[in-house]
């Protein structure tokens, strides 16, 4: 049973009601990023730190002298999230280890866009996830850098049209394969890795709360729909994320120290592409030669994906 | 009293460092400044101080990890060297906008390229309007001592602006040198725990680190700088409090048989003592030359700087670095703009020496001296270049 489908009788025991991202923030209208944000500290509640990438979340969040933040957050740059949130867990450790803060538990998380994950980012990712850090390390993934105008990242789909690669006569968008920065995180045996969309906040919410209990690194990917970027509607951002799931393009999982699991229903079969892509602007370039080229990747990497949740083992 | 022993300057850095009581400290090694991280690691692997030790990937993060630390209320520590300083660029006037006392060693080297290990100070000068307190030692008790009051001077409520102690690559780093190790106690008492204005912590959120439009830009960049030249009268204090403890006496401008000399020679760093021994030398032959040695190079120390060269005809300035296409060494290009205003102001010769670990013995030093007293106009020159 999918618990979305009864939202008005779980949510008021599930979700904390308490906003830790204030209202009055700049975000765009429909933005997936903020959605997903919001109900990540809803699951996290106080006692936290946030160490923020520059990005669309830091430049509508904490314009001076204003903040949407109700928690202790930091911005040092672009590409140091997870260096900066290194250096803030090991003070917490440290200072609560010599009496100097309250004895008391607080969780340190890292938040980047997929440019400040998957490309300028990944190295200082790479090394906190390593060296071991407890923190949890959110990727909001808009597919693009949407901060700077909409250029294409290393996360951004195949044939997705971006102001760095646009829908050429030439060439028709994005050259290359969405990297698979999840995939990267369990090769770092990651204990706790996850996939999630703000589309699904009671699946959100609940993978935040199990990878806060990891005393050690973790990781989720989350799937943020960004009207502005991806040209569409504003009003249909939640259909989207759905769509996106629903047709196997961004499928919900979580990997339990090696161990995949989807966590959303397995449908008999996936919904065509097709439904996802010709909703939004990026693609409306796609012939439909192209659009089943898309739809063979998405059938090979939900296989691929269905292998490891039956074969896989815990490590 | 504290103990006199004999040690590797780069491991005696860290082992005043290890008198600090720091919480963090984040380092990654490189040439010549590898000692340093290594023995700090020692120090932290026995047990020997309470700190973490993040053996980061990049220097990069070395600095973003100790802004993030350091964030959180923490006394953070790295050390780096040329590329490292170079790749950690970026991040330097960040932790000093964000008021972050953060303390570093910067074991000086020359930067690529050509690769070259060896001393000179061009990974500085290119950090050198970073908002950081930059000062330069000239042996191994003053990489300790400037190492503990680094500190105490960046945390001051005062200031709270990062610090950069610098120290010669190999020809300070690598000497084995006696000097006296102030006691843990003594150091304690020196330097308490630090007090953070401000820390990331829930019992009182806050955001650090925010953005700034056009209308506040502007007053964080001057507020900055207001914070870094009133860091002054802070280490002036600082200093007096040391030598009053310790009794080792420091000025943020040293001179050298300055008093009645007609030309003077300004250094930076570990040269300043052969030039002091060229200085001794000179003077027996009749001539007369005196030495000022800037310890303090951010902020620049305007009034003990003018004061230290009113009188002097010829000021000679040493630059170990060059901006290139430029007026020529940086120094000698901060010193024109502060003598510029002056009424009575000496001719300043530039000479550019001693790059990527070319040796500068005492003969060298008189060798400038001729070089430059020779000169008609006031442009750069390169010292024991090959044409
Ligand atoms: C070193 C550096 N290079 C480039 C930039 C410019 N920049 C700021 S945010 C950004 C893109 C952010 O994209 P992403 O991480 O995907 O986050 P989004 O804005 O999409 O949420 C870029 C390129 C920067 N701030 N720093
Ligand atoms: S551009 Fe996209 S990610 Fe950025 S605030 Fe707008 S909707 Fe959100």
């Amino acid at each position: 049973m999918n618990p979305v489908q009864n939202f008005e009788i779980f949510a008021p025991k599930l979700v904390d009601r308490k906003e830790y991202f204030s209202s009055g923030h700049r975000a765009c209208q429909g933005c997936g990023e903020v959605l997903a944000l919001r109900h990540i500290l809803k699951a996290l509640g106080d006692d936290v730190v946030v160490a923020n990438a520059t990005g669309c979340m830091e430049i509508i969040s904490s314009g001076y002298p204003q903040t949407a933040w109700e928690v202790p957050y930091v911005h040092v740059a672009f590409e140091n999230a997870a260096a900066a949130a290194s250096g803030v867990e090991a003070a917490l450790k440290a200072l609560r280890r010599k009496g100097r803060i309250a004895d008391r538990y607080v969780k340190t998380i890292a938040v980047a866009g997929d440019g400040g994950t998957a490309d300028i980012g990944l190295q200082a990712l790479s090394g906190a996830m390593e060296r071991g850090h407890d923190m949890i390390f959110f990727c909001l993934d808009n597919e693009a850098y949407m901060n700077t105008g909409i250029q294409r990242s290393s996360a951004t789909p195949y044939m997705a049209a971006t102001t760095t690669s646009p829908a050429g006569q030439a060439i028709p968008g994005q050259r290359t394969q969405k990297k698979n920065v999840p995939e990267i995180m369990v090769a770092h045996r990651v204990p706790y890795v996850a996939t999630a969309c703000p589309s699904y906040p009671l699946d959100l919410i609940s993978k935040v709360k199990k990878a806060a209990a990891v005393k050690g690194p973790s990781y989720i990917h989350v799937f943020s729909m960004c009207p502005t970027g991806w040209r569409c509607a504003s009003e249909i951002t939640i259909k989207i994320g759905r769509l996106a799931v629903e047709t196997g393009v961004f499928p919900l999982y979580e990997v339990e120290r090696g161990k995949y699991r989807l966590t959303m229903e397995v449908p008999e079969k996936l919904r065509p592409v097709g439904d996802y892509l010709k909703l939004q602007g990026r693609f409306r370039h796609l012939t439909p030669s192209d659009i089943e080229k898309i739809q063979d990747q998405v059938n090979r990497e939900w296989e691929i994906l269905l292998n490891k949740v039956e074969c896989l083992q815990p490590w | 009293m504290g103990k006199r022993v004999g040690m590797e300057v780069a491991i005696a850095a860290a082992e005043a460092v290890a008198l600090c009581n720091i919480d963090v400290a984040a380092v990654y090694p490189i040439t010549p400044q590898s000692h340093i991280a290594e023995h700090m690691a020692d120090i932290v692997h026995d047990g020997r101080i309470d700190a973490e030790f993040i053996t980061v990937e990049s220097e990069h993060s070395a600095i973003s990890a100790c802004a993030g630390a350091s964030a959180a209320g923490a006394r953070a520590y790295t050390a780096t060297s040329s590329q490292g300083l170079m790749l950690m660029h970026e991040i330097l006037p960040i932790v000093s906008a964000m008021r972050l006392p953060v303390c570093m060693a910067n074991a000086n080297r020359a930067v690529s390229g050509p690769l070259n290990i060896w001393n000179d100070h061009s990974d500085i000068m290119p950090q050198r309007d970073s908002g950081w307190i930059c000062l330069f030692t000239e042996n191994g008790q003053e990489v300790i001592d400037l190492s503990i009051m680094s500190f105490k001077i960046a945390e001051d409520p005062e200031v709270m602006l990062p610090c950069v102690v610098n120290i010669d690559g190999f020809q300070l780093t690598h000497m084995i040198e006696p000097f006296e190790l102030p006691s843990q106690a003594e150091v304690a008492k020196f330097l308490p725990p630090r007090k953070p204005f401000a820390q990331l912590h829930p019992d009182n959120p806050i955001s650090m680190g925010c953005f700034a439009m056009p209308d506040t830009y502007a007053e964080t960049v001057k507020a900055k700088d207001v914070a870094l030249r009133g860091a002054k009268k802070v280490v002036t204090r600082v200093f007096a409090d040391w030598a009053k403890r310790f009794g080792r006496k420091y000025n943020v401008v040293e001179t050298y048989k300055a008093k009645d000399a007609d030309t003077l020679m300004l250094t930076m760093g570990s040269m300043g003592e052969t030039a002091s021994a060229a200085v001794d030398e000179m003077r027996k032959a009749g001539r007369k030359v005196g030495l000022v040695k800037l310890r303090l190079w951010r902020p620049f120390p305007v009034e003990e700087f003018k004061a230290a060269v009113a009188g002097c005809k010829t000021l000679i300035v040493m630059d170990r670095a060059l901006s290139t296409g430029g007026a020529g060494g940086p120094v000698a290009t901060d010193v024109k703009s502060v003598l510029y205003g002056e009424k009575k102001k000496p001719r300043v010769l530039n000479v550019i020496a001693g790059l990527g670990g070319r040796d500068l013995a005492v003969r060298d030093f008189e060798n400038m001296f001729d070089l430059a007293s020779k000169k008609k106009d006031e442009t750069f020159e390169f010292y024991g270049v090959r044409e």
